[in-house]
């Protein structure tokens, strides 16, 4: 990965207080970086602590009962975490922008869309109503919505589902900022309105040179949109690589169970392999790795110690020494 | 809107060993407006749906949010009455018997519902869940129910201690088994799967589909599977019915349907599947469509997005027709061959 850095998140610790001092730790030393005009996919199942990972860099989530309890998180050089709440709010939605998962529920009933996209840029730039209006039916054009210059004054309600991902997309690019958030963006849609959507952003982000990050728990989605891909489980990066590497050569255990356990029409009339029990609960993660107890290769180090990540080279890594001993012998 | 004909109950192959057949299956809702609520119009939700089961197979139904695919599963069960068409268990027309007439059908055909969590009921515990059907089936109190909870559980993969817990103790997979053991409470023949699996997480997902196979493996269950993903139902049905706006448009065997989709919706549908078994990606052939949902033009639903579609799309009355044998698909722009059949039936 030769190009420039543009966010780096480095050992983010997230803890949730809970009822009789609980602590669920839902991201529990994660880094990982995105470089300009990359793509880059964060993967998990639910719970696994992928959003909270990105509402942080927003500073998004709530303290109490949330708590950024340890790491840094580095956009374009500058540790988002030690920003004044003011001096954030000129970054959000401004140079980083997000785009969330339900559209209906994101955006606001009672206001017009072209209120709703305008509002962005009124906050960040200096711009007067005209070349407003301007700059807002431009976007609506850029997102695909026909007749822009009529659908500003609809209401969310009088679009179809997809047309309301367009319009929060076209919220995201208001600013033209350099990082797009992106949290399972797709995931409401019906698939050929995701394939629709999957196709507008990787325009938009080549003719923006933005940088993007995308959370989702569909592996056929990242492979179809990722340049890297960190895989999370239970609040750890389990794997890291190109998605070359992730799907033609998987090193950790759970996400060669993940890729094993999708079922697909070349596995036909074969059992699915699945993998046993469930995710831990993050207030009770099992002690060492905490996939172990779901693991079919598990031996006791992996009960006793954390698991330390192993390099196989060109960026790829895996949480699993057990594995890259295997592998390396 | 037509009223039915009385058609004399029969089965035009008792030799194929059909479960479940359904022929012409229409919904029409109405839609009200103004102060009186009178009605403006109709939504056509269910419109041209035929299609068979086999004992023991499973029959994929397939099609994207709003195409009608759950009202055909509630037609079926009956928890919504046709307005037209006929639905077959095994020899027996059921689409116009009452409540009581519908009863002893009604233990034979079970669905499990998509969302795990709305499902069951929160204030019962999964025993007594379960036990309501054990009741209906007439198992009788004491030793001998007991015993069949616990058989339900462990065939689903629960420990029989579970029965005293409530759904809430439950994750969303451990639920979605309950749903299954409480359909299997009144061994039933048929259970109709609306999204089992949309709810959960991937690593769940596949335990659920295992524990669907194991069990048809083990009790000769039919399956109609009714589901948005192609991977799943390309993996799990034997016959695959693809649903857009209310119309059947196409319907084949598994492989037939996976190897030659003639529907440019069909094709559409496969080549918007994200696929991680596949390096390059498929460009996505499909129109823009502009503005406003309104009412479909007359002729083929699918003409507005097709690649294909043009002026002879307009045609009404676009029948089903067969391209080979059990392979039927209702375009205009398909050539037909002299062995057209306007049904599955002919």
């Amino acid at each position: 990965m030769n190009k420039e850095i543009l966010l780096s998140v480095d050992n983010l610790k997230v803890h949730f207080h809970g009822a009789e001092n609980s602590v669920a730790k839902a991201v529990d030393g994660v880094s990982f970086e995105v470089g300009r005009e990359e793509t880059v996919c964060l993967v998990g199942e639910s719970g696994c602590g992928k959003t909270v990972s990105a509402l942080s860099i927003l500073g998004l989530i709530n303290q109490p009962p949330g708590e950024i309890a340890g790491g840094r998180i580095l956009f374009a050089g500058e540790d988002l975490l030690q920003l004044e709440e003011e001096d954030l709010q000129h970054i959000r939605g401004n140079r980083i922008a997000m785009v969330f998962q339900e559209p209906l529920t994101s955006l606001n009933p009672v206001f017009k869309i072209g209120d709703q996209i305008g509002e962005a840029i009124r906050i960040h730039k200096k711009i007067d109503e005209d070349a407003l209006h301007r700059r807002c039916v431009q976007l609506l054009t850029d997102v695909g919505i026909p007749s822009a210059e009529e659908r500003l004054n609809a209401y969310p309600h009088e679009l179809s589902g997809g047309q309301r991902q367009r319009v929060m997309i076209a919220m995201a690019l208001a600013c033209d900022p350099e990082l797009v958030i992106a949290d399972e963006p797709t995931t409401a849609l019906d698939v050929t309105v995701q394939a629709q959507i999957l196709k507008l952003f990787g325009a938009l982000q080549q003719k923006h040179r933005m940088s993007v990050l995308y959370i989702t728990h569909d592996l056929g989605v990242v492979s179809a949109v990722a340049d890297r891909v960190y895989v999370m489980y239970a609040g750890i990066i389990a794997e890291q690589g190109k998605t070359g590497h992730i799907f033609g050569n998987a090193k950790h255990p759970y996400t060669q169970g993940l890729l094993a356990s999708l079922p697909t029409r070349a596995k036909r009339g074969r059992r699915l392999y699945s993998i046993p029990g469930t995710v831990p609960d993050p207030a009770h993660k099992p002690p060492g790795c905490p996939f172990h107890p779901r693991c079919p290769h598990a031996v006791q180090s992996c009960r006793e110690q954390y698991p330390q990540m192993c390099d196989y080279g060109g960026g790829h890594q895996a949480r699993c020494p057990v594995l890259f001993a295997r592998d390396r012998k | 809107m037509t009223r039915w004909v009385i058609i004399k109950p029969m089965n035009p192959n008792p030799e194929e060993n059909i479960i479940l057949e359904v022929r012409d299956l229409k919904k029409h809702f109405p839609v009200r407006s103004g102060f009186f609520l009178r009605i403006s119009g109709w939504i056509k939700a269910v419109n041209g749906v035929d299609f068979k089961i086999r004992q023991g197979q499973t029959l994929g139904l397939v099609g994207e949010s709003g195409c009608g695919k759950s009202t055909v599963a509630r037609m079926i069960m009956r928890l919504l009455r046709p307005d037209d068409g006929l639905i077959f268990f095994r020899q027996d027309d059921i689409s116009r018997l009452s409540e009581k007439e519908l009863k002893p059908y009604r233990k034979q055909m079970q669905i499990v519902f998509q969302d795990p969590y709305g499902s069951l009921n929160p204030r019962m515990t999964v025993g007594q869940s379960i036990e309501e059907g054990l009741r209906i089936v007439g198992t009788p109190r004491g030793q001998r129910r007991k015993d069949r909870l616990a058989e339900l559980l462990e065939m689903v993969g629960m420990s029989p201690e579970s029965a005293g817990r409530y759904p809430h103790e439950f994750s969303g997979g451990q639920r979605q088994r309950i749903g299954i053991a409480r359909a299997l409470s009144v061994n039933p023949a048929l259970i109709i799967c609306d999204e089992p699996i949309s709810a959960l997480d991937v690593s769940i997902q596949a335990q659920v589909i295992n524990l669907l196979k194991d069990l048809q493996d083990r009790l000769g269950l039919s399956y109609l599977f009714i589901s948005h993903d192609l991977n799943v139902v390309g993996y799990l049905c034997n016959q695959v019915a693809v649903m857009n706006k209310g119309y059947i448009m196409e319907y084949a065997p598994a492989e037939e349907l996976y190897a030659h989709p003639q529907h440019p919706y069909t094709q559409t549908l496969l080549a918007a599947i994200p696929d991680v078994d596949r390096d390059q990606k498929t460009d996505l052939q499909l129109k823009e469509g502009g503005g406003v949902p309104g009412p479909p033009p007359e002729g083929c639903v699918f003409q507005e997005f097709c690649p294909k579609g043009d002026a002879a799309c307009r045609q009404a009355d676009l029948p089903l027709r067969s391209v080979a044998p059990d392979h039927l698909v209702r375009c205009w722009k398909i050539e037909n061959d002299e062995s057209v059949r306007m049904t599955p039936n002919d």
